[in-house]
């Protein structure tokens, strides 16, 4: 998709209006319709309500509406004439942590609610610690409810400075924030006569123009092979072998040195095809099918890459592991290590510390993790994977691991 | 619809498998008769669960969008289902930057849904620019067609006029394609991609607003738990 396109991600508490302000948005940018709008609105009477509860727009599952709580992610879209948005909607509740960091591993940028009656609170510097720690450097802090602080400068500044330090010990992120009213509208698509101290950019047009650096061209090339291409000969391809998959990072041109991870071997690419011809150079997220000058032993799972800017093997390396699933982490349990288009056998053999997400403190002795902790692990695995820092490279420095029923049981991020 | 399908496939060279449920056609399954919860469970959700357990397909690609439908936008790219086709929404795996799971196990199948994050329009405007064939009941044409209950019901063969109806002719288009007579059409002058590109920026009501399968008392929910795309 074309980097017109910001994916963010939302987090809130409970009550801190986060439904509220995604439905306004939505239907303010024409991204809910009228027929889904009075839908929400005859659940909402049904239910003995009055009006329009924005959530129900989004609370897709019967349990969800049932019980006035979300469970599960939303992914939610709606475009203005400068950009299109995709919403991953995170539930604010406490044990549902592994939601936000799943939506946040997709998303650029963070929009994080604080009720401005309540300031920072615990759970808000949770939310941007998670976020942070899933490689979001754009913040948005909507400080909302400024209708029932009367529009109070003074509230909106205290807030304020409070994220701004907070942000600032997490260091590298570039945090604005925004008084609203979510309920009344002020300050999301429209200006507010009530807050005429404020000067900044309403909370839409901040979603309109911050830049997401482009870094993913900017990186060293990356490229896992998915499937190697042996078509059956034909007179324009008699003899044709190419490797196929998607560029994780960086560009690479006709004739640029690669090397082949694990094993190694240096060659050269002497082609780049698509369905559409031949190519000279590809870019970060084309899918491509590269052509090697040398005939090597090359199969799905193996890394091309810049041969200036290698990334290592590694059978043994630190993360920082999220448990996602109701059965807790079994240290030198064998499970199924998911990185790049690559599958290992690995073990954790060591929990370094878990940490405490409401004080940010580092635990430990501990001897196991569960739902929704997250901790620093050492992981072992059988077959060498081909990685690169997290914070250097989210596409070949994240994983996920497998149990033996296939679940998704956690998901994690190479430490450099 | 159905002439498309055959010569698109037999013009890329395809092997296309039909299956239908043949015993519930030989009884004559129909809305009316059935009521339209149970008439879909029969010819559309039982035909798929016994043609993929008949060619033991492990996985089944569809074309579903999270932005159509409130319990689709919670859907997966990778949609588990156990040995009945059921989707069950608190067992889906999670889903981080672009490692997906589509590991099974004896008896469960996937539903993948590569298109998961596109919208109407992004469609529309990758077929305008890759010039994809499409059918051609998706562009505006005078068509003959009934009220009922606020849609644009086609006046074919398979619908039963019910007293007092009256057929009309109307420039009118499918944003959606479904059976007869449960799929509804919209009022539209859209006869180039160009034109349904402009319409699909501008809607202001949903895609699947025209399918009464999606409305009632059997939501689309409820037909994914039972084994539905």
């Amino acid at each position: 998709m074309s980097i017109h396109v910001l994916r963010f991600t939302t987090a809130g508490n409970v009550d801190d209006g986060k439904s509220t302000l995604i439905g306004r948005l939505l239907v303010e940018t024409q991204g809910a319709f009228e027929d889904q709008i009075e839908g929400a609105r005859r659940d909402n009477e049904r239910r003995g309500g009055h009006g329009i509860d924005f959530a129900l727009l989004t609370d897709g599952l019967k349990a969800e509406r049932e019980q006035g709580i979300t469970i599960d992610v939303a992914y939610r879209y709606f475009a203005t004439p400068k950009r299109k948005f995709i919403i991953a909607d995170a539930p604010g509740h406490e044990q549902y942590t592994r939601n936000l960091v799943t939506s946040a591993s997709t998303s650029d940028l963070a929009v994080i609610l604080v009720d401005a009656r309540n300031g920072m609170m615990t759970q808000s510097r949770r939310h941007a610690f998670i976020a942070h720690l899933l490689g979001i450097r754009h913040f948005v802090v909507a400080i909302n409810k400024m209708d029932l602080v009367d529009f109070s400068k003074d509230a909106y500044e205290k807030i304020r400075k409070d994220f701004s330090d907070f942000m600032n010990r997490l260091g590298g992120a570039e945090t604005y924030c925004v008084p609203i009213s979510a309920l009344e509208g002020d300050l999301v698509t429209e200006s507010s006569p009530r807050m005429p101290w404020y000067n900044g950019p309403k909370l839409l047009e901040l979603l309109e123009s911050i830049q997401i650096d482009e870094l993913a061209n900017k990186q060293a090339f990356r490229f896992s092979v998915q499937l190697v291409s042996r078509p059956p000969a034909s007179p324009e391809f008699p003899d044709f072998r190419g490797y196929m998959g998607r560029v994780a990072s960086g560009s690479i041109r006709v004739g640029d040195r690669v090397v082949v991870l694990p094993s190694g071997a240096r060659t050269a690419v002497t082609g780049i095809v698509t369905r559409d011809g031949r190519l000279e150079e590809a870019f970060a997220r084309q899918s491509v099918t590269l052509t090697l000058a040398d005939d090597l032993d090359i199969s799905r799972g193996d890394l091309i890459a810049s041969e200036t800017q290698p990334p290592q093997p590694h059978t043994e390396f630190r993360a920082t592991l999220c448990w996602m699933n109701e059965r807790r982490l079994h240290l030198n349990h064998r499970y199924v290590l998911r990185h790049t288009t690559r599958s290992v056998r690995a073990i954790v053999n060591e929990i370094d510390y878990r940490l405490n997400v409401n004080t940010l403190e580092r635990e430990s002795p501990v001897s196991e993790l569960q739902t929704n902790d997250i901790g620093q692990v050492r992981i072992k695995t059988l077959q060498p994977i081909v990685c690169d820092p997290y914070n250097v490279n989210r596409q070949t420095g994240g994983f996920i691991i497998l149990d033996e029923t296939n679940d998704t049981v956690a998901a994690g991020m190479i430490q450099a | 619809m159905i002439k498309f399908r055959d010569e698109f496939t037999k013009s890329i060279g395809a092997r296309l498998i039909v299956h239908r449920n043949e015993d519930a056609i030989a009884a004559g399954a129909h809305p009316l008769k059935l009521g339209i919860a149970r008439c879909c469970g029969q010819l559309k959700t039982a035909a798929l669960l016994h043609a993929l357990d008949k060619y033991q397909f492990d996985a089944a690609i569809g074309g579903a969008r999270r932005e159509e439908e409130r319990s689709r936008a919670k859907e997966r790219v990778f949609s588990l289902r156990d040995a009945f086709g059921q989707w069950d929404p608190r067992r889906q795996r999670p889903e981080l930057w672009s490692l997906y799971s589509g590991a099974i196990t004896e008896g469960e199948t996937m539903r993948v849904f590569p298109l998961s994050n596109w919208t109407e329009r992004d469609i529309w405007q990758y077929i305008l620019q890759e010039q994809i064939p499409v059918v051609p009941l998706y562009f505006a044409k005078e068509r003959l067609v009934v009220r009922r209950n606020g849609a644009l019901i086609p006046a074919g063969e398979a619908m039963h006029l019910k007293q007092g109806e009256q057929p009309e002719l109307l420039s009118v288009r499918f944003r959606t394609l479904g059976c007869v007579p449960c799929t509804g059409a919209v009022g539209s002058c859209a006869t180039t991609l160009e034109d349904i590109v402009a319409e699909a920026g501008a809607a202001k009501i949903s895609e699947r607003s025209t399918r009464i399968i999606d409305h009632g008392a059997n939501t689309m929910e409820d037909k994914k738990r039972e084994g539905y795309f």
